[in-house]
């Protein structure tokens, strides 16, 4: 089976370049809002660009096309959200409660959806997200349509209040950092390499001695905990947890996130995320116009831009600087 | 007793949509390997035609059954021509994110023109009515879309499996290149194959059409249930296809009956109970 990514080889070691991209992206973040630039959207899109990076990990690096990564975002998102607002758990607990939430749905899962490939795994993978759907609709803890609404922010280990947006602001860039640093050392390493090769050619890799679903499991729940880290942050940030996170269309739009990005490169799922979110700030005005531009750019994309803007520009940026 | 007979036909009638909406997803992925994300939207658009036709041009019922299909399934071709062609020597993921983002654009423009609420469609005259069967009341409509989407499965699934067509068609499927060979134009089969299965589509949104109401979101949600469906039956035979409709359907509409909880959720549980048992699905051959 060809691949779905265009990507060059992906080193065994961080290069240097990854280093200074790294430390440049955290900079200008860092600085962002003294810049002008306005926090609340700042933590939205960062929240968003976890979600696309981890969703990268498994598309990207693992050739998986997951289209129902919406509820793993959704159900860290309720769980934290619960956690917080009526067990009166601290910030950091109410996170890790709803990323482990996550991590646990993403090992069942996983285990069910990687007993098929290719388009049969992003059907069954959106069919089970649809099921998690209808089950939040109807349980109580939810609120159905409402939401788990108002949950508190609550202090950082007791000291820092996060009610403060910039603190919350510079909270949510920590998790978004480390996390990105996890993602840079789960690809580099033999781990993401045997990965690679599983998506590249799956029956080599296992004749190899691979045991390749093993691989194709922790990847998945790899990417679904940390998609379950971004819902459990947005959650606590926007202090509501609702169905829009669950919905199908969630799900498609991190795979939007990743593929305008650039698909496989370490950076793109992050300018795909902060492209749309701004996008969809700019166009909250117009309705359903949002959805129809959100699809002409999936169809461009698809047709003429398969490897995104990052991977354009380091195609373009291999090409000069020969 | 007759809440039960009665879920059970709601159950038929929906196993009708699904039988018929899978069937086209079935015929479409046996040629193109495609999985066409926008059926949920040419379903709906089918739908939109027939009120179209009867509210602005006044064309009734029966005409909207052929044409609303012509229609929708003549844009489906210009999109397998114009973009889908492009992509077949890519992976099969390609196929789906375009259907994917193309089925949003049309549901986004539809929703703008006509809102989210939905448009009432008569039901036409000669099918007003009912019969009292003694154990339940059978309204007339409902009784012929269970008849004409079986009779329709049943003809396509003859002409695939039963005529020179259909075998150059399963030909074209198992090895596209030997059968170009031969001298026939296989892409000028793909396109038309597709434009069958979008129109099969089209004609289950006008069957609809005065069932549910004409909404622009109406196929959305379905094509995801249909999706499992597909999983459940497995995309290698076309009675397959056709039979777990119909039967998920029927599964679906007892579910209503003794558990209406779970009734959003039955088929997807059944779907993860084959994939726990039977991976390739129940009519399915590993590929």
């Amino acid at each position: 089976m060809n691949t779905i990514t265009t990507t060059a080889a992906v080193p065994v070691r961080m290069s240097n370049t990854l280093r200074i991209g790294f430390i440049v992206m955290i900079a200008l973040f860092a600085v962002a809002p003294f810049a002008g630039v306005y926090p609340v959207f700042l933590m939205k899109a960062l929240c968003f660009a976890l979600f696309a990076c981890a969703f990268n990990l498994l598309l990207g690096f693992g050739g998986l096309l997951s289209f129902g990564h919406a509820m793993f975002l959704g159900t860290a998102g309720y769980l934290s959200a619960h956690a917080a607002k009526v067990w009166g758990f601290p910030f950091e607990l109410a996170v890790l409660t709803g990323t482990a939430a996550a991590a646990a749905l993403g090992a069942v899962v996983g285990a069910l959806a990687i007993r098929r490939q290719g388009i049969y795994f992003a059907m069954i993978t959106l069919a089970i997200a649809q099921m998690m759907f209808f089950f939040y609709l109807q349980t109580p803890f939810t609120h159905g349509e409402d939401g788990i609404q108002s949950v508190p922010r609550g202090r950082l280990f007791g000291i820092f209040d996060l009610s403060n947006t910039l603190t919350m602001y510079y909270v949510v860039l920590a998790i978004f950092g480390l996390a990105f640093l996890l993602i840079c050392r789960v690809v580099h390493s033999p781990f993401g390499q045997v990965l690679k090769a599983i998506r590249e050619n799956e029956p080599r890799a296992i004749s190899l001695g691979y045991d390749a679903d093993r691989y194709k499991l922790l990847a998945f729940v790899l990417s679904a905990t940390l998609a379950g880290l971004a819902g459990a942050t947005k959650a606590i940030v926007f202090q509501l947890a609702s169905l829009t996170d669950v919905h199908w269309t969630m799900s498609g739009e991190v795979v939007l996130m990743t593929l305008l990005g650039g698909m496989g490169t370490i950076f793109g799922p992050v300018v795909g995320a902060f492209v749309i979110t701004g996008l969809e700030n700019y166009l909250a005005g117009f309705g359903e116009w949002v959805t129809v531009i959100t699809g002409l750019i999936f169809v461009v994309c698809v047709l003429a831009f398969r490897r995104g803007i990052v991977g354009e520009l380091s195609a373009w940026w291999a090409r000069h600087s020969r | 007793m007759q809440a039960l007979f009665g879920q059970l036909l709601i159950g038929l009638i929906n196993g009708a949509f699904y039988a018929m909406l899978s069937l086209g997803l079935a015929v479409i992925f046996g040629l193109l390997n495609i999985i066409n994300f926008t059926h949920g939207a040419q379903y709906m658009m089918g739908a939109f035609c027939a009120w179209f036709l009867l509210t602005k041009l006044g064309i009734g019922y029966w005409w909207s059954l052929l044409i609303a299909p012509i229609a929708v399934g003549a844009l489906g071709m210009l999109i397998e021509r114009t973009m889908l062609a492009r992509l077949y020597k890519l992976d099969h993921l390609y196929g789906l994110l375009l259907t994917f983002g193309l089925a949003l654009v049309i549901q986004g423009l539809f929703r703008n023109e006509f809102g989210s609420s939905g448009l009432p469609y008569q039901i036409p005259g000669e099918l007003a009515g009912g019969v009292n069967l003694g154990f339940m009341f059978l309204p007339k409509y409902r009784g012929w879309v269970i008849v004409a989407s079986f009779i329709v499965c049943l003809s396509t699934w003859y002409v695939i499996e039963r005529t020179k067509l259909g075998s150059y068609l399963r030909a074209a499927t198992e090895n596209p290149a030997l059968v170009q060979a031969f001298g026939i134009n296989v892409p000028r089969m793909i396109t038309l194959t597709f434009g069958f299965g979008v129109g099969l589509a089209a004609l289950a949104g006008v069957m609809a059409a005065p069932i549910y109401q004409v909404s622009p979101l109406m196929g959305a949600d379905l094509i995801i249930v249909v999706f499992a469906v597909v999983v459940i039956g497995g995309m290698g035979s076309i009675m397959g296809a056709i039979l777990t409709g119909f039967g998920l359907g029927v599964v679906e509409g007892l579910t209503k009956y003794f558990y209406p909880e779970a009734s959003n959720t039955v088929i997807f549980v059944i779907m993860v109970i084959v994939l726990l048992i039977k991976p390739a699905g129940l009519f399915g051959r590993e590929r």
